[in-house]
């Protein structure tokens, strides 16, 4: 079931000076084929029944998997989609009072600014002397978003929140943007994800994240007021990544021009203190920063000003290839690395029909019959940690877990993608000998923890709750027979149904 | 017919590619080793080696120059029209050894200018993605060396993470530094047994196992760490370096590994920005050689990256995505000292689009030509490896023959 790539309409490059301009391509071609197994997983496991509708192959492919204390589930389909109506859970569970807005967090890193010259005007040594407040805002927004993932009641709507924070990937390690991401999350990703994607799109390119994370706070239009006064000039890589990354991608076809003119669209869009006007996210607009209109995008033509930008995202958010690009994203995390055509089919024919509702493409995912065939997936490094803490709470007299260390120990540090289009999800990033140990030994550093006291879990009463009819007799009796109830747990962490999903 | 890397592990092809692996064998020498550093983000190739002698770069970039050589902080010359970023002094010294060729105006096949997209042409070895080819091609040349000896893969990918120029059907190893509690051998055992019949996780564990008791077997020579010592390996480029340096002179060890960086993306600040990588990268370069001792002598290394920035600085001193860049082939064997390249020009008629370093040079003849006078591949060979690269023909004079 491997999708043939449509040929690429592009000739090769060429070599020589000057060399011939090149469109892009008319049509983005499939990705790779797969790296298809020699027999299904499920077959080899042992699995007969390819569909398995139990709730807890509705938690593990769809969530952070079950934990041991949830409750039972009569209708798992009928509950998935019970988890898409209403607000955000994590924000309605005021589990994340008291973190920053952005707009806050926007006042931090100025603030921080002023401290680390007042230091350095001084002669002080930054080290001993320097207490970035944004650094304890990553901090606090690390423990909160974290422990909310690995206790949410509701964790396939949690799974759409960290599924949108990797499409709209920032970074920690770039531009400063560590307070920031926190807020985006909460601002502009939560409140949106069983909403409209037009508006997730825009709450995203407005806020400070993604407007440090992709240098747009400092693109000018050379022909802006501020332009011209100053000679600074225009920076292209958020015009060129919401494009190609965030909305209509490379199959839409577009040139370099029309990368430069969305550049220019949103020279303006910036960053602002509370007490220079921005607003609760610390989003500002600049007219004397912003290149006079119109600019043209893809044919399409948009006057100038703030309106312009809201205008173009709009566009692009809704141009017909946004919809296949996510719902290709979206399937594939959710269901299998290369999977069937028709099925992204299905989803892109939903979000176009309802004009990018992802509340209603969601629930299209828990109807998909492929999303319930058990083992498709390998969970990521991130999704691995979460799991098994959520599997496996650590006792509570204990020294508090880092999942974020043990993320980053496993490949995956949070919110530190390297690149902008984030981490990939697919087991052929993952599956690398070193990385699968590393898993293994974090296994059983992990369960370490619960030492072999009698009141700790029982090992093959956590393998039936976590892992319902999906536990293999084969892991049953290796913990059965395991020495010790912290090597019996190891092996059910690292059991194959544990690390797949 | 679709291979894979799983059922190459299981043992179901291995008599499809034996065949091939015997041909390889009469004229490739074992002890080559062949090491690939990719750079992810596209390095500023006018940043890391300066076309200062271009009466035209001065007003394209004022403000992205390097101090002329001989000044305070100043680039390293290379010959008079070339100058060497001051943050790769390694890479310098392996230049005035006759170790170092820098090469320039070098780019992929393809144009785009998106990193996603060209990192992926660029590790598949194609002009475009098609169905029928999924491997990299750094993996498809090792199925065309001599099968490997023992139970170690000749392929080593550093660090967490497979790079696509390393997957496809030719078995491969992995190294990473290790940072969790380990279990005992009996543990191990049974949850090997657990995942036998796993096809992607039963062999990756097996795979890194065995990986872990070579390393150690490696290691075990070391004068162990003081106590409160830093871990030997605690991570990035620098140590990764010599951790594989070491996996890369042992006798029967791997004799390919990939590495992959970030850091190069630099829309804004771009000459404070380059400096952390930069240096990073010639440390490790720097470090590697020094781990490899007499086998640097018998080593060839190819950095490269998906493409240049544009020639002229951005408005907020940095440069967005472009074409033509730079690469380097170092090693003990490499016909260097001197600067490769057709250099295009870069007055405005002469740039890429109006916009970019114009290329002159396919990479893929940079490859081709290490591949061929490093690991001995001949033109059959290389086109397994490169299909559909007839135009880029492999560049000569790359090795010393001496």
């Amino acid at each position: 079931m491997v999708a043939l790539a449509p040929r690429l309409l592009r000739q090769s490059g060429g070599f020589g000076n000057p060399a011939p301009s090149v469109a892009c391509p008319a049509q983005r071609p499939a990705r790779r084929p797969a790296l298809r197994f020699a027999t299904p997983y499920y077959a080899v496991l042992g699995y007969t029944d390819h569909m398995e509708k139990s709730a807890a192959q509705a938690a593990i492919r769809f969530g952070f998997g079950l934990a041991p204390n949830d409750e039972a589930v009569a209708d798992p389909v009928a509950a998935l989609k019970a988890q898409l109506q209403g607000p955000d859970p994590g924000l309605a569970s005021g589990q994340f009072a008291g973190l920053p807005t952005g707009g806050q967090a926007v006042d931090a890193l100025r603030a921080d600014e002023l401290q680390r010259k007042a230091i350095l005007s001084q002669g002080l040594d930054l080290k001993g002397n320097f207490h970035p407040q944004t650094a304890e805002l990553l901090k606090a927004d690390t423990a909160a978003q974290l422990a909310w993932a690995i206790s949410t009641p509701a964790s396939f709507r949690e799974r759409l929140v960290w599924f949108w924070a990797n499409h709209f990937s920032t970074s920690i390690q770039q531009n400063q943007c560590g307070g920031l991401i926190g807020p985006m999350l909460r601002e502009a990703i939560r409140p949106n994800v069983t909403g409209n994607f037009t508006d997730m799109v825009l709450a995203v390119e407005r806020h400070p994240a993604m407007l440090r994370y992709l240098d747009n706070f400092v693109s000018i239009g050379p022909d802006s007021r501020l332009g011209q006064r100053t000679h600074r000039g225009l920076n292209e890589n958020l015009g060129r990544e919401c494009m190609e990354l965030h909305t209509c991608s490379l199959a839409a076809g577009y040139t370099q021009t029309d990368v430069t003119n969305m550049a220019k669209i949103l020279t303006g869009w910036g960053i602002g203190l509370s007490t220079a006007g921005a607003d609760a996210t610390g989003f500002k607009y600049y007219p004397n920063w912003h290149e006079p209109g119109p600019q043209i995008v893809m044919g399409q033509r948009f006057d100038g000003g703030e309106q312009a930008g809201i205008d173009a995202l709009t566009f692009l958010s809704t141009y017909p290839t946004t919809y296949r690009f996510i719902a290709q994203k979206l399937v594939t995390y959710f269901v299998a690395d290369h999977p069937p055509p028709s099925a992204v089919n299905h989803i892109a024919g939903v979000l176009r029909d309802t004009q990018g509702d992802l509340g209603a493409a969601s629930a299209a995912l828990v109807d998909l019959p492929q999303a319930w065939v058990p083992g498709r997936k390998l969970k990521t490094p991130f999704d691995y940690v979460v799991s098994a803490l959520r599997a496996l709470p650590p006792p509570p007299d204990q020294p508090p877990v880092n999942p974020a260390g043990a993320m980053a120990g496993l490949g995956q540090p949070l919110w530190s993608a390297p690149l902008p289009n984030g981490w990939p999800d697919q087991a052929a990033a993952w599956d690398g000998s070193a990385a699968i140990l590393a898993r293994v030994n974090f296994a059983y550093g992990y369960t370490g923890r619960f030492g072999d006291r009698a009141d700790g879990p029982q090992p093959m009463d956590v393998a039936h709750a976590v892992l319902g009819p999906l536990l293999r007799p084969a892991t049953a009796s290796a913990i059965a027979n395991a020495g010790s109830r912290r090597e019996a747990l190891t092996l059910l962490l690292t059991a194959p149904e544990f690390q797949r999903r | 017919m679709n291979l894979t890397r799983r059922t190459t592990l299981l043992g179901l092809s291995a008599l499809t590619f034996g065949a091939r692996g015997k041909f390889a064998l009469a004229d490739a020498p074992g002890d080559k080793r062949f090491v690939v550093v990719l750079l992810r983000g596209a390095l500023d190739g006018m940043s890391a080696v300066v076309p200062y002698g271009d009466a035209n770069l001065a007003s394209l970039r004022p403000q992205l120059i390097p101090p002329a050589p001989g000044q305070r902080g100043g680039m390293y010359d290379l010959g008079g029209f070339y100058g060497l970023n001051p943050s790769l002094p390694g890479i310098y010294a392996m230049y005035q050894a006759g170790q170092a060729l820098p090469i320039h105006a070098v780019a992929g096949p393809y144009r785009t200018r998106s990193h996603f997209e060209a990192q992926d042409l660029l590790q598949l070895g194609l002009v475009e993605e098609t169905s029928s080819i999924n491997s990299g091609w750094l993996n498809r040349a090792l199925l065309e060396l001599p099968a490997d000896p023992g139970s170690t893969p000749r392929g080593l990918a550093a660090g967490i993470g497979t790079p696509l120029l390393m997957q496809g059907p030719a078995r491969i190893g992995a190294y990473a530094p290790d940072h969790f509690a380990i279990p005992s051998p009996d543990l191990y055992a049974r949850i090997v047994a657990l995942n036998a019949h796993d096809p992607l996780l039963g062999p990756a564990i097996t795979q890194g196992l065995a990986a872990a008791a070579f390393d150690k077997s490696v290691m075990s020579d070391d004068a162990p760490n003081a106590p409160g010592d830093a871990p030997k390996y605690a991570g990035g480029f620098p140590a990764l370096a010599t951790a594989v340096g070491e996996l890369l002179a042992a006798p029967g060890g791997p004799r390919v590994a990939a590495f992959q960086l970030e850091g190069w993306d630099t829309h804004g600040n771009q000459v404070g920005g380059l400096k952390t990588p930069l240096s990073g990268l010639d440390t490790g370069l720097t470090n590697l050689q020094a781990a490899l001792g007499p086998a640097w002598a018998q080593t060839t290394v190819l950095v490269m990256t998906e493409f240049g920035r544009t020639a002229a600085m951005n408005g907020t001193k940095g440069t967005d995505h472009g074409t033509a860049t730079a690469a380097f082939v170092l090693g003990g064997a490499v016909n260097g000292g001197q600067v490769r390249a057709t250099w295009p020009g870069l007055a405005q008629n002469q740039l890429f689009e109006n916009r970019d370093l114009a290329p002159t040079l396919d990479i893929r003849s940079v490859a081709k030509g290490a591949l061929a006078a490093h690991l001995g591949l001949g033109q059959a060979a290389l086109a397994r490896v490169f299909p559909g690269s007839e135009d880029a023909a492999p560049m000569g004079g790359m090795i010393r023959t001496a």
